[in-house]
């Protein structure tokens, strides 16, 4: 069964556009898929909704085959703990009030999961590289890669199934994002990742799988390496003919 | 990020000695509101000395018009302007963070609803409000004048934290902690409220300023603590009519208003420099 499946799904914020329009897309456990597309082409919606902050205009998602319903407290409990979310900007996802400790143990606490907090919050910061005598520091004291870090062992802490990113290396410079791409990638292989991004050497470094998005309708999707090599869409082939080199 | 670092040390010192000036200030006042609940120099009420007498070894702020003495009647104005500076902001503060959060939780229509009745409750004068208050529970007293004075400042208090939510509730870290499966009276309290505090704490304390002032202008209408409390508001106003023969009667009430005021403003910037984890020592 897959993990997580989009049924024709169409959403809009007014009337007068679809920012998604009859979108299906099946996540199979174990998937790392890159959500490629221009900006404003609805990625970040699609992920809203999978995250079920936001319930679509028509269509269905199911997860592991149960439908994704926000009102039902129960369901939504155990989805939290399924899935979570690393954002774009490692300055505004950090809580700048709080210290390490309580940012990272937030699902912890939130989810009510027994358990000896402080140690799962030093070991989810023990797996993504940074020390883990850091649960009483502030979030100004570290870099943005630092940052982001903290961030991922918050989405990671209450050992979820399936890891959204949304453009979870765009803010980094290059080396921060080599590295972060690194993380995401050992991660990858212990849960299923969707990368949203709009860099496709990013994507075709992380992800064996991409689905293209334009304008709120997926155009392509398919294996990374086949859609690389051979774009069937004239809007893949813009977007990849717009990346100076690929990586083979 | 790195041009706060650097200057935070110097902040952080700065924080301190504004931290420890206005516990000296207010504590200096609370001690003297405190101890005028069991002793002062003279009887506040009674005659004690000539009409107006200059500074004195005997009254050392002299006498008022009724020849009481002046430094019994300002330390008790201490504990008057406490009472109604922290009884008002008190009010205010409760209602308005009350209101200001369900106004930018509320869906679009309530909210704009509620940001006009906001914005009308702020154009009506303090003094209106006093007097709708007096006229609704029949009497004008103390009690009333800081519940008219809390209800202006609430408005003014609803719409600085409405717009301060709205900015809160746009930031990513609040849907980390939704899709962390945090409630929302969860994100209220352990983000929202936070983050908004260091912004409110230093309007409340210019409120607080605003309240005692705000007393004073009603007490002279009779619409405040009725004599013989001797409000400073109360003590300026009958100052008025003698400030060029006896000028002290205005000077030491001002001198006392104003020591209160900067010392509750010092007091609130060096708190919230203190609870910034931004601006704290490592
Ligand atoms: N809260 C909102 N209200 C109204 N329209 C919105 C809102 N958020 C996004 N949109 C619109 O929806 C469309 C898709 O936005 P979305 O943020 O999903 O794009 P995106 O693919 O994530 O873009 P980017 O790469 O720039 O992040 C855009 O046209 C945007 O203007
Ligand atoms: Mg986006």
């Amino acid at each position: 069964m897959s993990l997580l499946s989009v049924q024709d799904v169409t959403f809009s914020y007014n009337a007068s556009k679809r920012v998604l329009d009859g979108v299906s897309l099946t996540i199979e456990p174990g998937d790392s898929i890159g959500l490629v597309g221009e900006s404003g082409s609805g990625k970040t919606t699609l992920l809203r909704l999978l995250l079920g902050l936001t319930r679509p205009s028509s269509g269905s998602i199911t997860f592991n085959g149960t439908p994704l319903d926000p009102r039902s407290a129960r369901f939504m409990r155990d989805y939290r703990r399924q899935v979570q979310v690393v954002f774009q900007d490692p300055y505004s996802s950090l809580d700048p009030r709080q210290a390490v400790l309580s940012i990272v143990s937030e699902p912890l606490r939130a989810l009510r999961i027994p358990g000896d907090h402080r140690q799962m919050v030093s070991d989810a910061l023990a797996s993504v590289g940074l020390e883990r005598n850091i649960l009483g520091r502030y979030p100004h004291e570290f870099s943005g890669g630092q940052r982001q870090r903290i961030a991922i062992a918050r989405a990671i802490v209450a050992g979820p199934s399936l890891l959204l990113a949304d453009e979870a290396v765009s803010a980094l410079d290059l080396s921060t994002r080599i590295r972060i791409v690194d993380l995401l990638k050992s991660l990858s292989e212990q849960m299923t990742l969707v990368f949203v991004s709009h860099d496709l050497g990013v994507v075709a470094a992380l992800c064996q799988k991409i689905v293209i998005l334009e304008k709120g309708r997926i155009v392509e999707a398919g294996a990374t390496a086949s859609i690389l090599a051979n774009p069937q869409h004239p809007y893949t082939q813009r977007l990849l003919s717009s990346v100076p080199r690929m990586p083979a | 990020m790195t041009t706060l670092d650097v200057i935070s040390p110097k902040r952080r010192s700065h924080g301190s000695v504004t931290l420890w000036a206005g516990l000296a200030l207010v504590g200096l006042h609370i001690a003297i509101g405190l101890l005028t609940l069991v002793w002062t120099p003279y009887d506040p009420t009674g005659m004690s000395g000539g009409r107006l007498e200059a500074p004195s070894w005997l009254h050392w702020a002299g006498t008022d018009r009724l020849g009481r003495d002046f430094l019994t009647q300002i330390m008790v104005g201490s504990r008057i302007a406490l009472i109604v500076g922290t009884g008002a902001v008190a009010i205010g503060a409760a209602l308005g963070v009350t209101l200001g959060i369900l106004a930018a939780f509320a869906s679009k229509l309530l909210d704009d609803a509620l940001a006009a009745t906001l914005d009308i409750l702020i154009a009506f004068p303090t003094l209106l409000i006093a007097m709708l208050v007096v006229a609704a529970s029949d009497t004008a007293n103390l009690a009333s004048a800081i519940i008219a004075i809390g209800i202006a400042l609430s408005a003014i208090v609803a719409r600085l934290t409405r717009i301060l939510v709205k900015r809160v509730l746009l930031m990513d870290f609040i849907t980390a902690a939704r899709t962390s499966g945090s409630s929302w009276p969860a994100i209220v309290f352990g983000h929202v409220l936070p983050n908004i505090w260091p912004t409110l704490s230093v309007n409340f304390a210019l409120q607080f300023g605003l309240a005692v002032i705000a007393e004073a202008s009603l007490s002279y209408l009779g619409l405040g603590a009725p004599p013989p409390n001797a409000s400073w508001g109360r003590l300026l106003q009958e100052a008025q009519g003698t400030v060029y023969t006896a000028p002290i009667g205005a000077i030491a009430p001002g001198i006392a208003l104003v020591s209160l005021v900067i010392g509750i403003n010092l007091l609130a910037d060096g708190l919230r420099d203190s609870i910034d984890p931004t601006r704290r020592a490592r």
